[in-house]
């Protein structure tokens, strides 16, 4: 083990790979997904991987996951190598419709990890009602996830995973299907939250301007195949930030040129 | 004027009425032993239900199809869970279902008759079967139709293999496990009626078969109008206890599932 010892929420990553043996066999070289992947992620720190579609972006967060495997390198969350799914990296999906109980309430989605440990209800209940009101959904506890607004379901999201005191949480695009308005009010409310518990979060984005009202550092991933991450920019902005001051125009800016020399770097 | 014609109460009634006059137009036309108007279909009725014979049969096909069909579900539900689940096993299972699904109940009555005896076993074995392969198949159907989002999102909150087949599975499959009891409800009557038919001294599939050595077509008519009743009752009743019980997992349908 040459790497020193790092808290549980620290997220170190080294060369790490990710192939498909089926595109291999076929075309006799192979295709990297994401190829050589070198990153450092601190913990306590929010963290945007910015990049278009197709990049590999969410490819890495599910392997941090742990919902896809590694084909090669080292990726450890603290000093464990991670090789499945767990209770310390919570995620947070772009589609709540898929990702939610629908046969639950509110509470009973928030509860579930709760549960699946066993915690008695007392207990259970404090925590979903201290995650319930942190979200705003105080009052919309017994109401099933098809009875709530796009933006309701993802604060439901949100409460479930942070109920169960992760040390990371991993979020994949988790605003980019609420209207412009109410995916505003969840960005203020995530940085809040996230100023709030301290955890560490990797934010998967293509939205430059969400990526730099939330990111400490935004790692911008060339485009795919054998994707790997480009450029690091640091975000040396104060929170709450101003999408109207001119120095985040100006990164702003930069990034955006950053895409325009890159093929296929279309994005909003 | 035209509203009365969009009224469940107005239309409704009118059309039995309208059913009823050209039912017994039919029978004044071709005469009663072709067929048996509603007046004499009533009469066979009173007879049947006189000497207590019409509600023994409909009490003895109830039975036969409720125990083969619970009975069926409960073997099936588990069965296509495990081959919706475990891709091993559903690369083994999936070309004998899509074999044995497409030969129909009835055609097993002669063989189950030599496998099980000419006693109720046969019976509730037919209905068993043709009950199995429509839920096993809606099961299997309902766990590969799950998003992979929420078998991650349980399993990075924590949940082991099993606490993910109890508490996302089964759940997420309630819905298609419920259509396939229902669609089963249908085919079990089909398939009750051909053996009573065959091989059977009573039921009303017996009485149907029963009534042409007398020429009793009016009986006829009574054993199909009380199929037709029987369908009825359950397939609302099995729906009602669904939306009542079943509402939180997506059990919505209102109307009766046809085939």
């Amino acid at each position: 083990m040459a790497l020193a010892t790092f808290p549980a929420n620290t997220i170190t990553i080294e060369r790490l790979n990710k192939s498909y043996a089926e595109t291999a066999k076929k075309s006799g070289n192979v295709h990297y997904i994401i190829q050589d992947v070198d990153l450092v992620v601190k913990g306590g720190e929010f963290f945007v991987l910015l990049g278009p579609s197709g990049c590999g972006k969410s490819t890495l967060l599910n392997m941090i996951a742990g919902f896809v495997s590694k084909t090669g390198g080292r990726l450890q969350v603290g000093d464990v190598e991670v090789d499945k799914p767990g209770r310390d990296r919570a995620v947070v999906f772009q589609q709540a419709d898929s990702s939610l109980f629908p046969w639950l309430t509110v509470r009973q989605n928030v509860e579930f990890g709760l549960k699946m440990k066993k915690m008695p209800k007392p207990q259970r209940r404090e925590i979903s009602d201290r995650f319930i009101g942190m979200v705003g959904l105080a009052g919309h506890e017994g109401k099933f996830p098809r009875e709530l607004s796009g933006g309701m379901k993802q604060r439901v999201q949100l409460a479930r995973v942070l109920a169960n005191d992760p040390a990371i949480l991993l979020m994949d695009e988790p605003f980019g299907a609420l209207d412009a308005m109410t995916r505003r009010t969840m960005q203020k409310e995530l940085s809040g939250i996230w100023q709030a518990t301290n955890k560490t979060v990797i934010f998967v984005t293509h939205d430059i301007q969400e990526a730099i009202l939330l990111g400490g550092r935004i790692a911008i991933m060339s485009p795919g195949p054998s994707s790997r991450i480009a450029h690091i920019y640091e975000v040396p902005l104060a929170y709450p930030r101003d999408a109207a001051a001119p120095e985040f125009y100006s990164l702003y800016q930069t990034i955006q040129a950053h895409f325009d020399e890159t093929e296929g770097g279309g994005t909003a | 004027m035209s509203r009365i014609w969009q009224k469940k109460w107005f239309t409704l009634p009118l059309l039995w009425v309208l059913a009823l006059v050209v039912w017994q137009l039919a029978a004044l036309w071709y005469g009663p032993e072709i067929i048996p108007g509603p007046v004499d279909t009533w009469r066979g009725a009173r007879e049947l239900l006189a000497d207590g014979s019409l509600i023994r049969y409909i009490g003895i096909s109830f039975y036969r199809v409720l125990v083969g069909w619970a009975l069926g579900s409960l073997v099936a539900i588990p069965i296509g869970l495990v081959i919706g689940k475990v891709g091993a096993v559903r690369m083994f299972a999936e070309p004998f279902l899509n074999f044995i699904r497409f030969i129909p109940p009835i055609a097993f009555i002669t063989l189950f008759l030599v496998w099980f005896g000419i006693g109720e076993e046969s019976k509730i074995a037919l209905i068993l079967y043709a009950t199995l392969f429509i839920v096993v198949m809606n099961t299997l159907t309902g766990v590969l139709s799950i998003e992979d989002d929420k078998i991650r999102s349980a399993r990075s909150m924590g949940a082991s293999e099993w606490q993910i087949l109890v508490h996302v599975v089964i759940p997420a499959t309630t819905p298609y496990i419920f259509t396939g009891i229902r669609l089963a409800m249908g085919t079990s009557y089909m398939a009750i009626i051909g053996a009573e038919m065959i091989a059977a001294n009573e039921g009303v599939g017996f009485l149907i078969w029963n009534s042409r050595l007398f020429f009793r077509t009016d009986w006829i008519f009574v054993g199909l109008i009380s199929l037709g009743l029987m369908g009825f009752v359950t397939d609302r009743l099995v729906g009602w206890i669904g939306r009542k019980a079943l509402f939180r997992y997506g059990v919505v349908s209102t109307a009766p599932v046809r085939r």
